[in-house]
Formats: structure tokens, sequence, C-alpha cells
């Protein structure tokens, strides 16, 4: 089947659940640090080894933390929250154990609007957020003697427990309906918008190819307009945005297929695969463990005050979706042009110019053109090349006050980027100047007229466009150093069209 | 030297009478005379106790101050984490496994000069009446070497009555240091739960279990619960106050006035009569010295047994899951991950460990958790509020420590609920979270074995039981001439 | 519920990773049978309205800064391993998912 036959019968029924590991400069519940790609277990200790004896004892950046990812969603923050064990074995969770939340989930019942660009135009949903809480991440596997390094074929293990204990959040949404055919880019844009959130208030790298933000995607299938739920499916290992929409993609597709035959739905976990955009069946869920919930007797209630939690509030940066309708309030940024600037990520590069100094839109023209241009050709991302926003407000400030031409500036914006330094430093080395001087101008102009006698005479009868070729010529007669307005103003004026 | 009390040594040692080593020796030469028969011991330190002791007699002589205890020997109970030394906590599953870090508490008698002369054995994971369970060897009660020495900690309260060691650390959970000083005719406290660090103590049930001092005298035990207790940064149950001072209480000893509560529910039958007779003795001389004595009735009690019996082996089953032949410890059995953890769990742990474990997982599991943990951490709730009434009346609560006198090794040990009825009187203070002490209160009529009065008092008030222990102590100590444990018959060597 | 039949106990057993004998497995079932009905006991509580404990101490909030303290060693973190490679813990072969 294709998507579009799908999609024509079913709709989906998704949840989906974001780790993501914050940044704190130690572990959850030790001093142990936290630092990424480390010699293996250089950082670890009794605690997070899970040594007999060892207890826990919770790192209060990490309750910060969930407490301003819950307030970003729109959570209740819990007055009295507790810790819970899951107990479960895996040998890469040292206490057999994971210290985690079960019906005291610090942050509860928030929710996060999304928008997509659909062929209606766009579109918003609202993802209902059904809890955030704290737990603890695991130790980290290799798997040798196998062919390809994965589990499967493996003779044994090694485990490296630097990772073990490093404090992940767990951000689980409610069952999202109601997304029809957009549900794999709903999926998508609920992960990007959360991965800006938690970038914009500063608790984790959000990094998905380090495994900093993890996704896992329940996709369920059901008749439209039906009330049941189909069997769902939970697919791991999506590491990337993409993959997100991909996955869910797939699956739909799976799901539908299958049931198209008259065959069920098995209820499993299933793993993503990069490249193929498939899943690969996991651990059948029939089996499910039973984690034995149970208050962690180690650890006491986290029971924040509410003056803390105001001031939590307070100190919450604006929301990346209400700071981007705010900017492109302020600049006049039509649709599309904004979806362009957000989909190339130079926004926050476009604003720090605007923030020195300059035009909006020509701060967007150069980055989104000029520069986009230039890094395209060396194959690099915008942000790899040596120009700065500074570097860019100070070229643009330099145009309007007239000192230097569009082609000018794109020879300076070269120039920066090829090491000679600061605008004014390729400047002053290249020699650029424009001529603004009335005098050399109007001298310039005069021997252009002269030597294209037809074209003048066109523009003197009101043909205005005929200016366009004088006004190149002049260009050309002054070397690219005057301002091409300045010159089309005089000129026009020469010739009695002013 | 070794019959003297902790206190006699200590001022022994400041007078410079003795040297910390001398002492060690004189200690290692007696277990070594002993122990053969008693069995208190797991391991020996002999070189890292001698360096302590040298260290301290050093200090001494440089004319440093050193704390109360410093020099003067002790016998750790193998649940505590000693680094580089064998730590098994009486298990086949850690055996010879050397923690690299030390427990709070053992740091706290390093830092106190207090010399470890070695590990003692105890029920496997502290789960036992009887140090039956231990994976190693049973210990023999020195009154009787046939009959055992109370559990789990049994090996420190035998190393106290056989003179091997003048103080001991414990564990009680549910009557693990009172228990066995019963039995044993020494002296045993379960201070508030939180007032010593459990890090580094192997947990068994992390929401009962706390580390305690064990002694031949009330004031030796009120010296050592000052040395280890104190709030620990690494422990979140940690008391964040002040310890209670409980050596000035052990020597004040004055009951002159306090109201003392006999609950109603520890008593009847099921005790032995000479337990009953010595624990009845022991109210009406509380009662001469000028306390006064009412009865109060805790119903809640009833349901104390169960709810332990539900609560422990649920959270073991979740503390005990690290033992997984993974990081440390016993590795057998062949196959996958998942093979190789069940073959070395089979093992590594003993029968009354597994019975817990799997009681345990049952507790908590799906569809269970309501009305088991769930309803045991109800009965919790009605216990607590069983004592606050209780002391709402009284300074302290009485009972007999435990049921029977000591009995013979391979009596119980066939039938579970026979041996968790040991407890029944010293359960409801872990459950509580309260402090419970339990000292000598005389020889039963009928074997002339030990038994133990249990005095309880409410949680931070843990100074109670030092005054009013030492003042039934000393007046004990009138009335047979002599400590009780001079009454112990011989071992091997000299008296 | 105040037995538990051989199966249910090999259910447990498994769940606990303990791989028990037959015999191991029968002795159970019946030490559960009277144990369980002790424990039953609980049953005749008056818990209606009674809020559970599970912690005896009055203490919420406590925390640590979050500030790096000294990690143990390699050496030390390993000195246990049944097996080790490469600075890791070895361990058999793991089944299931990735």
């Amino acid at each position: 089947m294709n998507y579009e036959q799908v999609i024509a019968k079913y709709e989906p029924v998704m949840g989906l659940e974001v780790h993501v590991e914050l940044n704190t400069n130690s572990k959850m519940f030790c001093g142990c640090a936290t630092v990424f790609g480390a010699e293996p277990n250089t950082q670890t200790c009794p605690v997070c080894l899970g040594l007999p004896g060892s207890l826990p004892v919770v790192n209060e950046t990490a309750i910060e933390s969930a407490i301003k990812i819950g307030l970003a969603l729109n959570c209740k923050v819990a007055p009295f929250s507790r810790f819970a064990r899951k107990n479960y074995f895996y040998p890469d969770m040292p206490k057999n154990y994971q210290t985690s939340q079960y019906d005291e989930p610090i942050c509860f019942d928030g929710h996060l609007d999304v928008e997509i660009e659909t062929e209606e135009g766009p579109k918003s949903f609202r993802i209902e957020i059904e809890r955030v809480h704290m737990e603890e991440d695991t130790g980290k596997s290799l798997h040798m003697g196998g062919a390809t390094g994965r589990i499967h074929g493996a003779d044994y293990s090694l485990l490296d427990y630097n990772r073990a204990g490093i404090p992940l959040i767990e951000i689980v949404t409610k069952i999202i309906p109601g997304t029809g055919k957009y549900g794999p880019e709903v999926a998508k844009a609920y992960v990007a918008e959360l991965r800006d959130i938690l970038r914009s208030i500063g608790v984790s790298d959000v990094k998905m190819e380090q495994g900093s933000l993890r996704c896992d995607a329940n996709v369920s299938l059901r008749l439209i307009g039906s009330d049941s739920l189909g069997t769902r499916s939970e697919t791991k290992n999506v590491n990337s945005l993409r993959s997100v929409e991909r996955a869910i993609r797939g699956e739909m597709i799976r799901h539908a297929e299958l049931l198209e035959k008259g065959e069920k739905v098995k209820q499993e976990t299933r793993h993503f695969q990069e490249d193929t955009g498939t899943t690969r069946s996991g651990r059948s869920k029939e089996q499910a463990e039973d984690y034995r919930y149970f208050q962690d007797p180690d650890l006491v209630p986290v029971a924040p005050s509410a003056e803390w939690i105001e001031a939590l509030r307070k100190s919450l940066p604006e929301k990346p979706s209400a700071h981007r309708k705010r900017l492109q309030e302020a600049w006049s940024v039509p649709d599309k042009e904004m979806a362009a600037m957000i989909n190339a990520d130079l926004l926050g590069t476009v604003e720090a110019t605007v923030n020195l100094g300059a035009d909006p839109t020509k701060a967007r023209g150069w980055w989104l053109g000029e520069i986009s241009r230039i890094a395209n050709e060396k194959e690099l991302a915008v942000e790899e090349l040596s120009i700065s926003p500074k570097d860019v407000a100070e070229i643009v400030e330099l145009i309007q006050k007239g000192e230097l031409t569009d082609k000018l500036a794109r020879q300076v914006v070269e120039g920066v980027i090829n090491g000679e330094g600061t605008p004014a430093d390729v400047i002053a080395k290249r020699g650029f100047k424009v001529v603004s001087d009335d005098g050399a101008l109007l001298a310039a102009i005069e021997k252009v007229c002269a030597a294209m006698p037809d074209v003048a005479e066109k523009v003197r009868g009101g043909h205005l466009p005929a200016a366009g070729a004088l006004i190149g010529a002049v260009m050309k007669e002054t070397k690219g150093q005057a301002d091409a307005a300045k010159v089309r103003e005089l000129l026009l004026g020469h010739l009695g069209q002013a | 030297m070794i019959r003297k009390n902790a206190s006699e040594m200590a001022a022994a040692l400041a007078a410079k009478e003795i040297s910390s080593v001398e002492l060690v020796n004189a200690h290692f030469d007696r277990i070594a005379e002993v122990d053969t028969q008693v069995k208190a011991f797991l391991y020996l330190d002999k070189d890292g106790a001698l360096s302590q002791a040298k260290a301290v007699d050093d200090a001494r002589a440089k004319g440093e101050t050193l704390a109360p205890l410093a020099g003067v020997p002790v016998a750790l109970k193998d649940i505590f984490t000693q680094k580089g030394v064998p730590t098994t906590a009486g298990s086949k599953i850690l055996e010879g496994w050397r923690p690299p870090y030390d427990a709070t508490v053992t740091a706290n008698l390093k830092k106190n000069g207090i010399v470890i002369l070695g590990k003692t054995n105890m029920d496997e994971f502290a789960m036992g009446s009887s140090t039956e369970n231990s994976a190693y060897h049973p210990t023999h009660n020195p009154w009787d070497l046939t009959r055992i020495p109370g559990g789990s900690g049994g090996g420190s309260s035998a190393s106290l009555a056989a003179f091997e060691a003048p103080l001991a650390l414990g564990t009680d959970t549910g009557g693990s240091i009172r228990q066995p000083a019963a039995v044993t005719g020494t002296v045993g406290v379960k201070p508030t739960y939180g007032a010593v660090s459990r890090y580094g103590m192997i947990a068994f049930s992390s929401s009962l279990d706390q580390g305690g001092p064990c002694a031949r005298t009330v004031l030796d035990a009120a010296l050592l619960h000052e040395a280890i207790a104190g709030h620990d940064p690494k422990d979140s149950t940690s008391i964040n106050a002040p310890t209670p001072k409980v050596v000035d209480a052990a020597k004040r000893a004055d009951v002159k006035g306090l109201k003392i509560g006999v609950i109603k529910e520890l008593q009847g039958d099921g005790y032995q009569k000479g337990v009953l007779n010595r624990f009845n003795e022991s109210i009406e001389l509380l009662s001469s010295l000028g306390a006064e004595i009412v009865e109060v009735s805790c119903p809640s009690f009833e349901y104390a047994l169960a709810a332990y019996y539900l609560i422990a082996p649920s959270e073991c089953s979740s503390n005990l899951a690290r033992f997984d032949a993974m990081r440390y410890g016993l590795r057998v059995g062949a196959g996958d991950a998942e093979a190789v953890m069940s073959a070395t769990r089979e093992a590594g742990f003993g029968r009354e460990v597994k019975r817990r474990i799997i009681l345990g997982t049952y507790a908590l599991s799906s569809g269970y958790y309501d009305a088991y943990y769930g309803s045991a951490q109800k009965v919790r709730t009605l216990i607590m509020q069983d004592y606050a009434k209780a002391f709402a009346g009284v300074d302290v609560l009485v009972s007999p420590t435990a049921p029977t006198t000591a009995f013979k090794i391979g009596e119980k040990s066939n039938d579970p609920l026979a041996m968790y009825l040991n407890d029944v009187a010293t359960i409801p203070v872990n459950l509580a979270g309260i402090c419970g002490m339990s000292l000598p209160s005389g020889l039963a009529d009928e074997d002339n074995l030990p038994t133990g009065f249990q005095i309880m008092a409410p949680a931070m008030e843990d100074q109670r039981l030092y005054n009013v222990g030492a003042a039934l102590e000393a007046a004990l100590l009138s009335k047979w001439g002599a400590p009780l444990l001079a009454k112990a018959p011989a071992l091997g060597g000299s008296k | 519920m105040s037995s538990l039949s051989r199966a249910e106990v090999a259910k447990l057993a498994k769940l606990a990773r303990i791989e028990m004998t037959d015999a191991e497995l029968d002795a159970l079932s019946s030490e559960f049978a009277v144990i369980l009905g002790a424990v039953d006991r609980i049953q005749g509580a008056p818990l209606a309205d009674v809020q559970p404990t599970s912690h005896p101490l009055p203490i919420n909030n406590v925390t640590r800064p979050d500030v790096v303290i000294p990690s143990l060693t390699p050496e030390e973190s390993l000195s246990g391993a049944p097996a080790q490679e490469e600075q890791r813990f070895r361990v058999p072969q793991i089944l299931g998912e990735e």
C-alpha cells in the first residue's frame, strides 16, 4: 500500500515519549561527572555502579530543570512527588532497577501547540502532555564478537557505566488523535518544537544524534471516524527529526497492510532502521515485564515550594513559537520567507544581526542570499563560515551610510569569509571607496551619455528603463565604486527626468 | 583486661596503663582461644587492626587529643563495607568481595580511632533470628554452645559475650541487634531510624534497617552510639539534627518521676514463663527506683508481624536484584547473561534469602500490590499512631525483648514461621522508626539462659533509652552482685 | 490468595532471575501456604481511611548541589569484576532487544 491509500481509509492515533538527557555537571544521584566521550568507567562511583551499600542523593539542579521543563510545557507542578523503583534486570542497569517516578511525577497535565504547513494553509494542533518525570540513564554496552557490532550474533558484551545515572527527563504525551493524514508531520513538529523549547531554557544540548534527545513513537491505526483504538506498536531508535516522520509514516503503512490482509497488529516494540525507513521487530510486549513499582525507600519526597516554582516560571525565556511570531510581526516578514529562515536554521543569526542595528530585511537578505550561496558553493553550513552577525551588521550600516555599494559589499563579504579580517580591514586592504562626490559622478555620467547618445536620448524622451544601461556604464566607469542609487538619481536629473 | 568494659579500657589507655596494640593483641589472643568454639568471626584483620592501634598509640604519645574510645577494639558486623577488607553480608554471593569504599559507620570508627578487629558472622543479608542462615557457618552462643546466639547479628553479640571484643556494631531491621543481645546477656540498641548512616550498610529492607551499638554495658553502648551516629549527606534518609546526648543520659541513670508503659500485647501466651518472670522483676525494680508503671494497649501490634513480612521481603527483593554476576561477586553458570544471572543467584543465595525474595516479588507484583505491600504500609501508619498515643502518656514503653531464651541450633530452622515469631516484640519498633534497647534482665528459671528487657522511646529521644537502661542496669547489678556475664560458663582456656 | 502453586512460584522465580530446582519450587510452594496464611492476617486490620506510610521519617527535599566530586578510579570500579576487557565489565551474551 502507499501512504495515500492508507490515509484514505485509516487515521493514526499516536503517543510520543521523549527522553531528554540533562546537561547537569554531575549525575542524578551522585557527584560523578557527566562528560560525553570520557574513557570508560572513569566517571563511576559506588552509587552509580550500584555497589552493595550505596545510596542515592538527588541532584538539586535536575529537579530545577524538571520543573522548568514542566512549566515550559504548561504543566502543573506537583506540590509533592516521589521517586519509585522500576524493577527489571538488564546488565546496563547496575541496580537492576531504575530509579524513576511512577504515580507521582513531578509535572503533569500540560500541552504544547504545534503548527504545520498543509495544503490548506497552516494548521495548529494541541498536543496534550500527560507527564514529565525524572529518572536516570543506563550504562552503555558494546556488543562484541558478532559481525555487525549489534546485539544479535554477539558473543559477549562490554559495559561502560559512565552514562549510568545521568539525569533523564521523560516527557510523555497523552494519546494524540485527530491528526489524520498529517500524523507524521505533527509528530515531527512536536519533537522539533520540544527540542527548541528545551534548548531555549538551557537544560540540555538536545542533540538527537548524540542521544541527548530520544524519541519513542507509539502508533496505532483505526478506521476513519471510529471511536475505538487499534493495537499499538512502539518504535524505538528514532534518532533524528526526519526519522520521527519516516518512522510514523512507515508504521502507519505497515499496520494498514496487516489490517487489510485481515491480520492483527502485534503489540510490540520495534526498532527503526535508518537505511530502509522501516521497523524491525524487537521484544514482544505481550510478555510485558511486571515492573513492580514501589516508592523508593532510599529517597525522600520532592516538595518544591510555591515561591520557588513561581521564581522558575518567571525565569523562563519567551517560548520559541511566541518569539518567532513576535519577530515575524516586528520585521514584517511574509510567512514563506519566515519559513525559509526557520528551515535554514538562520533565525537566530538574523536576529543577532538585527540586534546589532541592522535592518531586518537587509539582514535576512544577506544571510539567506549571498552568504548562503557561498556556503553552498563551499559545501559548508552557514555557521561554519567565518562571518559573524557583527560583520554583516557593519556591512549593512556602511551600505546605508552610502559608503558601500551593494556590489562592493558582496566583495567585502567574500573577503571576510576568506579570512581577510573585518569589513573595515577588507575595505582598507582592497581600497574600496564609494565615489559619492557628485562632481566626479556627474563627470562620469556626462562621459557615458556622450558615449551612448541614443540611449541617453531615449531616457530624455521618458523611457526610463533605458537608464539601466547608462547606469551600468557609469558603474563600470567608476570601477563599481559608485552608489548605484545615487548614480541613477544624478543621471535622471541630468537627463531631465528627476 | 579483656573482661573489662570498653569505658574501663578507654580509661586504662588514657592512663597509659596499657597500649592499644597490647589491648588489641590481647583480644586476638582471646579470639584464637575461643573462636573455634563460638565462631563469631568471618574475617580477622590483624594487620589492619594493629596498624590502626599503633596509629592511636603514636597519637597519644604525641599528646594529641583523642576521641573517648580511641584505641578500644570493636567487632564489625559483616554487613558494613570496609575498604579492602572482605565483606560478605554472610552470603556466598559476595565471597571474597573487597569493597573499594568504607561505609560511613566504618569511616566514623576509624575517625574515632576505634580499632576494627574483624567482621562478624550474621544471617545472610540480615535475614534471620539465629545466625543459622549464614552461608558460612552458624555462630554458637557462649552461654551454651549448642544454642543459637540470636540473629541476624549473632556474631557481634556472641563476640561480646565471649569477651572477644568489648564493643560491636550491628544492624537491626526487625530486631537483629536487640534479640541477639537478649539471648546472649548483652546490651544492644537500635537507634531512631536515620540516626546512623546507612551509606555502606548493605541493604536488606531500606525503610527499616538501622545500624547500632552493641556492648556489655549501657554506658559502653552510649559511647559507641555517639561515635557512630550523626548526619550523613550521602544518605538521604539521614536525620539532620545533633545526636541526642546519650552518654550524659547513661550517666544520669535516674528514673524518679518517669512514667513507664508496659505494652499489654507484648506479653502473655507465646512468651516463655521465665522470660516474663525476669521482665516483671525488672518492672518492680524500676518502680522501686521511683518510676510510675502503667499499662498501655497497642492493638495494631497484632498485625505488625504480617506487615513486616510483607515490607521487608518486598524491599529486599529489589535491593538484592543488583547481585547478578555482572559487576562483582560470584559468577557461575554458562550461556547468556540471563542464564548466568539466574544460575549465580540460585547458587549464591541461601534458602531464607530466596524465600524472602520470592515473597517480596509476589507482594509487589501487579494485582497484589494493594492487598499486600499497600496494606502493610497502612498497618505501619496504625502502629505509629498506637505508639504516638501511648507515648502521649508515658516517657518510655517496655516489653520483654524476645518471647524465648536461646533455642537449640537446628531447632527452628525448618519452620520459617516459628523463626519469624522471635521478632514479634522487636518488629513494631522498626516499623515505626522509633528507637529501642535491649539489656540483660537475668536468667530464665527453666534453662538458666539470658533474657532481655526492651525499652522503647519516641523517635529522636534515644537518650531516654540510655537513662532508663542505665538505671535498671545499676539496680540489677546491685541485686546480682556482679554482671550477668560473670555467670556465663567458661569457654576453653581460662575464665 | 493464601497459597501459591508450583507454577506460580516458578513464574516468580523467573521474574526474580533465580533458577530454582524442582525440589525448591515444591518446598517453597508448601512453605508459602503457611507464610501467606500468617501474612493474610493483614486483611483483618482496620485499614479503611488509613494513609500508607512509606517513610518513618517526615523529611522532604534532601538534595545535593550539582557539583562534581571525584569518582572511583577505573581500577577501583572494576576491582570486583568477574571479567573485564578494555577497562569495561565483560559480561556474557545479552539476548534480546538492541
